[in-house]
Parts: C-alpha cells; sequence; structure tokens
C-alpha cells in the first residue's frame, strides 16, 4: 500500500509538474530581451548617451531606429522585435507580472491601451511634452490612445476602413461598387445567382472587424473613464450590435459571402484565386496582402478600392480597425526620456515617407496625411488608383474615435465565440449579442467592476 | 566480567557500523545532491509557487486577496474548464486505444516477419515522433485544407465533398487522427523492443503444442508484453489529458472552432498569459493535475496485478 501510495505521489508530481510546465513557453524570452540594452537588434553607434529600450514589430522598424538614432543626441533606442500582436503582449503581460523585464517603450495597438493601462503597466504622457505634439495628430487619434483624460500611447499608424474589391470580377457580372450594405446584399445575390464567388467573407477570429461594423451602425461597446471608480458601461447587445449580426449572420447563411477565417493562408490563397469578390478591411491590408503574395502574379493590377459601404448614406459613418500606438511603460527608468523617444520615433519624415511609400503603415500623423504626395500617390497595387485621395484619407479624417474596454482580449475571444455559433448557425445574429453582453457582463464583473 | 564486556565490544562495533553508515549517508547525498538541487529548483518550488499563487484572486478592479480554495471551486463550476475536461477524457477514451491498437498490430507484424523491410518499415513508421509536434500539426493543417490540401482533389474524383476537418463537427477526429499519425509509431517501438525480449524458446515450445502464428501472438506476445503496454496506456493517459501543442497550432488556422478553452492546459494558457490571471491559471493547472493524478491511479489500482515497472 505504501509502495502504491509512493508510486501515486510521484505521478501526480510528475502530472502536474507537466501540467505546469507546457504553459512556460511564453514567458522566458521576455526578460532576456526586455530589461537590458545588451541585445538590441539595432546597433547603436553613439555610445556615450543614455539608452532607452524599446519592442515594436513595423516591417520597417530598423530604418525608423536608424533614423532617429542618427538625428538624436540625447538619446538612443536600442530596439528588439519579440513578437508580433499577441505574441508581444504575452510577453509583456508575463513581465508585468513578474514587476520586471518589460521594456521602456512598447509599440502596441490601440485597443489594447486600456487592457495594460488598468494594470498601471503605461504612463500618462501628457506631462512629457503632449502640447507640442498635440496638432500632429488628428482628435480621434488621440481619442484612441485615450483612457479618460490622461493619454497613454502616441498614435502612428491607422486603419480607416474601405471595401477592396476586385474589379475584372465586378465588371463580368455587371456590378458597381455597392454605396449602402443593402445593395451590398443586392450586389451579393446577384453575383450568387449567375453562378458568381462568395461577395465577401464573414470570419469568427475578427473581432475587431466585427466590432468596427457595429460602432458604423451605432453602436457603443464601452462606456469607460478610470476616474469613474470601477465602473464600466457594457453594451454589446443594442438594437444596432444586433442588426449587424444578423445582417452578416444570413449573407453567410444564404451562401453568400464565405466564413473563411481571415489571416490564414486559406484565406489568401482564396484572395489570390479570386474567390471573394470583396474584401471588407483597413487602409493597411494593401501593404499586408502585397506581402502575402497577393496582386503580383495572375492578379496583379486587379483590386481596386471604394469607401466603405454605409448604413444610411445620407449620414456617412466612417470606422477604423486597427492601428498601434508607441506607449511608455510603467517600467521605464526614466520616463521622460522614454516619452521622447515615443513622440520621436517614426515622426520624422524621412521614416513616416518610407512607410507610406512601402505600404508598411498608413500614418496618423498629420504632417504625412497632408502631404500632396501622400494624398496623390498613385497605388500600384490598385493599379495606379488614387486611393489615398478618394478614399483612406477622407475616411481617416472622419474618424471620430472609440472607448475601448480593459479586458479587450476577454471580449474579442468571446466574440469570436459567438460568431463561430452564428456562422454555424446554432444561434441568430440577436441571441449571438445577447451571450455576448451576458458573457462579457458577467466576465467585468467577476473582475470587480460596477456593471451600468 | 564476561557480563560486563559483552555489552562494551557490541557498543564498539555499533560505533564504527554507525560511522560507516553515516559517511555512507554522506556520499549518497553528495551523489543525490545535483540532482536534488535541481530537482528542487525547477520542479518543486515552482509547483509549490503555482499551488501558493493558486489560493489568491487577482481582480482588475481591488487588487489581489487571499481566497483560500474558491479558485478551485470556481474552475469545477466554469463551464469552460468542465467543457475542456469533458473533451480531453473523450478524447483519451477514442484517441488512446486507437494508438495503441495500431502500435500493437505493428510490433506484432514486425516482430513475426523477418524481411529486410522490416528495418526500413520500423523507421518509417517511427518517423512522425520524430517531427516536432509544431511541425507536424502546421503540416497536417495544409493537409486539411480545402485549397492546399489533397483531399478536395481526392473526394473531388468521386464528385462527393471533401469533409473539412478543421471544421467544428469534424475537429475532433482531425485532431485523433494528427495524434495517432504522431505516437503510434513511437508506441510500437516501445512494444517491439519488449517483443524483441521474449526467449524465442517459448515459440518453439508452444509450436510443439500446436499452437498457430494468431495463437502465439494472443496467448504469449500479448501477455507477455503486458507490462509494456500498460506502461504507454500511462503515457498516452497523462499526455492525452495535458493535450495542448497540436490545437493551439490549429488554432491559428481554425480560431472560431478551437477556442482558447478548448482543452484544460490551453484555457490555463489563456488565463495566465493572455488575461493576466495567474492566479487562476495556476489553479486551473493543479485541477486538472488533480484530475489527471485521478485517471493514472485509478488506472493503476485496476490495472495493479499486472503492474512491474512501478
Amino acid at each position: 500500500m505504501k509502495k502504491r501510495l509512493l508510486a501515486a505521489a510521484a505521478m501526480l508530481a510528475a502530472a502536474t509538474a507537466l501540467v505546469a510546465c507546457s504553459p512556460g513557453g511564453g514567458g522566458g524570452a521576455s526578460t532576456a530581451s526586455g530589461s537590458g540594452a545588451s541585445n538590441c537588434t539595432n546597433t547603436i553607434s553613439k555610445k556615450n548617451l543614455p539608452v532607452v529600450t524599446m519592442w515594436g514589430w513595423y516591417p520597417n522598424m530598423q530604418l525608423v531606429v536608424d533614423n532617429f538614432n542618427k538625428q538624436n543626441n540625447e538619446v538612443q533606442v536600442c530596439w528588439t522585435n519579440v513578437g508580433q500582436g499577441s505574441d508581444e503582449y504575452d510577453k509583456f503581460q508575463t513581465a508585468i507580472s513578474a514587476g520586471t523585464g518589460a521594456p521602456d517603450v512598447i509599440m502596441i495597438e490601440m485597443d489594447r491601451i486600456p487592457t495594460f493601462q488598468i494594470q498601471n503597466a503605461l504612463v500618462d504622457i501628457k506631462k512629457y511634452g503632449f502640447d507640442a505634439v498635440k496638432a500632429d495628430y488628428s482628435e480621434g487619434a488621440w481619442k484612441d490612445v485615450s483612457v479618460g483624460d490622461a493619454v497613454y500611447g502616441v498614435p502612428v499608424d491607422g486603419g480607416p476602413m474601405a471595401m477592396i474589391y476586385r474589379k475584372d470580377i465586378f465588371e463580368k457580372y455587371d456590378i458597381t461598387p455597392p454605396k449602402t450594405w443593402a445593395e451590398y446584399e443586392q450586389a451579393a445575390q446577384k453575383m450568387k445567382d449567375a453562378g458568381g464567388p462568395p461577395f465577401g467573407d464573414f470570419a469568427a477570429n475578427v473581432s475587431a472587424l466585427t466590432m468596427a461594423l457595429q460602432i458604423q451602425k451605432g453602436a457603443a461597446p464601452f462606456t469607460y473613464d478610470p476616474a469613474q471608480q470601477g465602473s464600466i458601461g457594457v453594451k454589446l447587445n443594442d438594437q444596432a450590435s444586433k442588426e449587424v449580426l444578423d445582417y452578416w449572420g444570413r449573407l453567410a447563411k444564404n451562401g453568400l459571402v464565405g466564413t473563411q477565417d481571415q489571416f490564414t493562408p486559406e484565406y489568401i490563397s482564396g484572395v489570390i484565386n479570386g474567390k471573394y469578390a470583396t474584401y471588407i478591411s483597413a487602409a493597411w491590408a494593401p501593404g499586408y496582402l502585397t506581402g502575402a503574395g497577393v496582386g503580383k502574379g495572375e492578379d496583379t493590377g486587379k483590386f481596386a478600392v471604394a469607401p466603405l459601404p454605409q448604413w444610411d448614406p445620407g449620414n456617412p459613418v466612417q470606422v477604423n480597425w486597427g492601428g498601434s500606438a508607441f506607449s511608455v511603460t510603467s517600467q521605464a527608468k526614466n520616463p521622460e526620456l522614454a516619452a521622447k523617444v515615443a513622440y520621436g520615433l517614426y515622426a520624422d519624415e524621412e521614416s513616416l515617407t518610407h512607410g507610406w511609400t512601402n505600404q508598411v503603415i498608413f500614418p496618423l500623423n498629420l504632417k504625412a496625411i497632408n502631404d500632396p504626395e501622400f494624398v496623390n500617390l498613385k497605388v500600384a497595387f490598385f493599379d495606379g488608383q488614387q486611393a489615398n485621395k478618394e478614399v483612406y484619407v477622407p475616411a481617416a479624417n472622419a474618424y471620430k474615435g472609440v472607448t475601448y474596454s480593459p479586458f479587450g482580449q476577454y471580449y474579442f475571444d468571446a466574440m469570436t465565440k459567438q460568431v463561430s455559433a452564428l456562422i454555424e448557425g446554432s444561434v441568430t445574429g440577436a441571441q449571438a449579442a445577447d451571450r455576448l453582453q451576458a458573457d462579457v457582463a458577467n466576465y467585468a464583473k467577476e473582475q470587480g467592476f460596477t456593471v451600468q | 566480567m564476561i557480563k560486563k564486556s559483552a555489552p562494551r565490544t557490541q557498543v564498539r562495533t555499533q560505533k564504527i557500523r554507525g560511522k560507516v553508515r553515516l559517511r555512507e549517508h554522506v556520499m549518497g547525498w553528495l551523489f543525490v545532491g545535483p540532482f536534488g538541487i535541481v530537482f528542487l529548483a525547477f520542479l518543486i518550488a515552482p509547483l509549490a509557487y503555482a499551488l501558493y499563487l493558486s489560493l489568491f484572486q487577482k481582480k482588475l478592479i481591488g487588487g489581489t486577496s487571499f481566497v483560500f480554495l474558491d479558485n478551485y471551486v470556481k474552475a469545477f463550476t466554469d463551464p469552460s474548464f468542465l467543457s475542456g475536461a469533458w473533451f480531453v477524457i473523450r478524447f483519451s477514451l477514442v484517441s488512446i486505444p486507437l494508438q495503441i491498437i495500431v502500435a500493437l498490430a505493428m510490433a506484432l507484424i514486425l516482430d513475426a516477419i523477418t524481411s529486410r523491410f522490416v528495418r526500413f518499415s520500423r523507421l518509417m513508421i517511427f518517423l512522425p515522433y520524430a517531427i516536432p509536434t509544431v511541425i507536424g500539426a502546421v503540416m497536417w493543417g495544409f493537409l486539411y485544407s480545402k485549397s492546399f490540401g489533397p483531399l478536395t482533389d481526392i473526394f473531388g474524383l468521386f464528385g462527393a465533398t471533401a469533409p473539412d476537418f478543421l471544421s467544428s463537427n469534424l475537429i475532433f477526429y482531425g485532431l485523433v487522427n494528427v495524434v495517432t499519425w504522431q505516437w503510434a509509431g513511437y508506441y510500437m517501438i516501445i512494444l517491439y523492443a519488449a517483443l524483441q525480449g521474449i526467449d524465442p524458446t517459448l515459440y518453439e515450445a508452444a509450436r510443439m503444442d500446436g499452437a498457430g502464428a494468431w495463437q502465439v501472438a494472443l496467448r504469449i506476445k500479448i501477455p507477455l508484453i503486458a507490462s509494456a503496454l500498460l506502461l504507454i496506456l500511462v503515457f498516452s493517459l497523462i499526455g492525452t489529458l495535458q493535450f495542448f501543442n497540436e490545437p493551439q497550432i490549429l488554432r491559428s488556422l481554425a480560431a472560431g472552432t478551437i477556442g482558447p478553452d478548448f482543452t484544460p492546459n490551453m484555457y490555463a494558457y489563456q488565463q495566465a498569459f493572455s488575461l493576466a490571471n495567474f492566479n487562476y491559471g495556476s489553479a486551473i493547472s493543479f485541477a486538472l493535475g488533480g484530475i489527471v493524478f485521478v485517471g493514472v491511479y485509478a488506472f493503476l489500482f485496476f490495472t495493479r496485478k499486472r503492474r512491474s515497472f512501478l
């Protein structure tokens, strides 16, 4: 008996050890790359200056950092790429929990700012020279990086939304770009009746897109201000949210749009092969698609872009998907110096121009947006169409900003679950919205919020 | 006098023995030391810390508080954890017997025939195990793909639509296939090695008694490798209950189908690293550890007569 118990105890130890060790993979690298300035990806030539560490994943980050270091005689940037999006956030999260290992400045998507802000992981940079650059960005951009009255990031790139479409497919089925969502559905039906491909895609894994489309119809998912001690408004099942889910659920059910997860090889190959007539997406999409191999082979010059369809053409609403900022972390040894980096990095003309000419970013810096060269650019991906002038710049200028929640990851995961059920057909759009509301409100309560 | 001296010599020999034993003790500890330190630092200490963490609750508003076993109460009433646990249990019930039957059949075949293809086949069957799980999962993700995979073409030949193994209806079988592909070869090698260890004279004796190939396999070979079978059963049970890598990788291809709470281990990962809730993540890990312990212990208890490896 004793021997058996011993064996059992050993088994438990082994079992829990394995359980405990498998999730460990995410954290390890952060401390090594984050805290010290010893392993920068870039080379710092001005060795005697103080160094600010930063994480970021812009494709042209190396050039941006070199430009900054060359022009600056006060501080140097030590940059590391620790992964894109959630890979980086998981590492940052681990560093926050550990209390050490975070960089001084970090690139994060704007919808994540409240998530880190509520953990006191970010520094309000309003007192470090905000007034000097205030005029460089639109009000919508500033709203996206603010929580309450405080500013937790410097906007870099945005994602004003539009409808990318295949000219060849539209011509073949005699369709003009729809201006409203009602027209979008009619055009989709027309294309299906003529035996054409799906008109678009409704994916479960792009919650930020679904949220933007709901906001376009008038939804305001969250009201949140840290000044109001622990109180948050969660409204995920209002009429607008329900109608948008019902709309896309209906399109998917009728076979008018595909339901393929986006950002997957499957989806990209579909876009390349003309499997989708439209791609509802943001201004970074052409760059992303080009990088993924779209518009280079047979489908060269077949794409065009039109403004995002509207619910009410008399009262158009522009929305945003994605976009990121530089934030100063509360682990920064010298927040003032770090803020200088956050304000100055990717704000010089050379970097911005390189960014937009190579379609790496859609700049939010007004110096770039108002640059005639940028506005009049004939975008190669769109076969020479002046996409910025016709579509993206007006969309960016009309964007009002959004209040994001301090538990964005949970909200997006919960949304994915419901949209997945909606696509399967086990719930209606309205039911999905109700369940999402219950789920997220419950989580908010569990986390100690008063939900309104 | 004699009466008096006897105990004294006894004491002396005891003292000498004690010294020798002490020296042996010290030597023993010195040998165990390096392992012991690593064991304590990298296994016991993290476990203890995770256990400690699991007794607290951290809220976004209100901070951290000691809640004793509340996290465990929550875990065992949390639909996400329970459905994940139920999934891995069902998955074990289907995939483990399948893997073992496949492995056993292959081992018996390779053991029974003698030809130069045996070595080659053995290597080929074992090969999937040598491929890292992550790469294996990515590869299967592409094989299941509607536009890249062969399924569409194969089914197209018969005018049928290919099943989508990444859809929520079929993901279970898709994963059973990946796991069986990866592990059956490994288990086959263990069983094959055990089969090679059997004394061949037993087969001769059996044949003299009139036993055929089937009877040799069923009556002699399988009973004699029962302990190896049990070993791989326990390994696969522990491994499957902690299912993580394959679904986590396939998630990037099918996020709608595979949620972050798909298996308990994935749920623990999400809680700890995405939602900053290390406390609840630790509690889930320990709750899963408890389930694994109960499962394995029950299994060992019911098969205790045949056990020889623990």
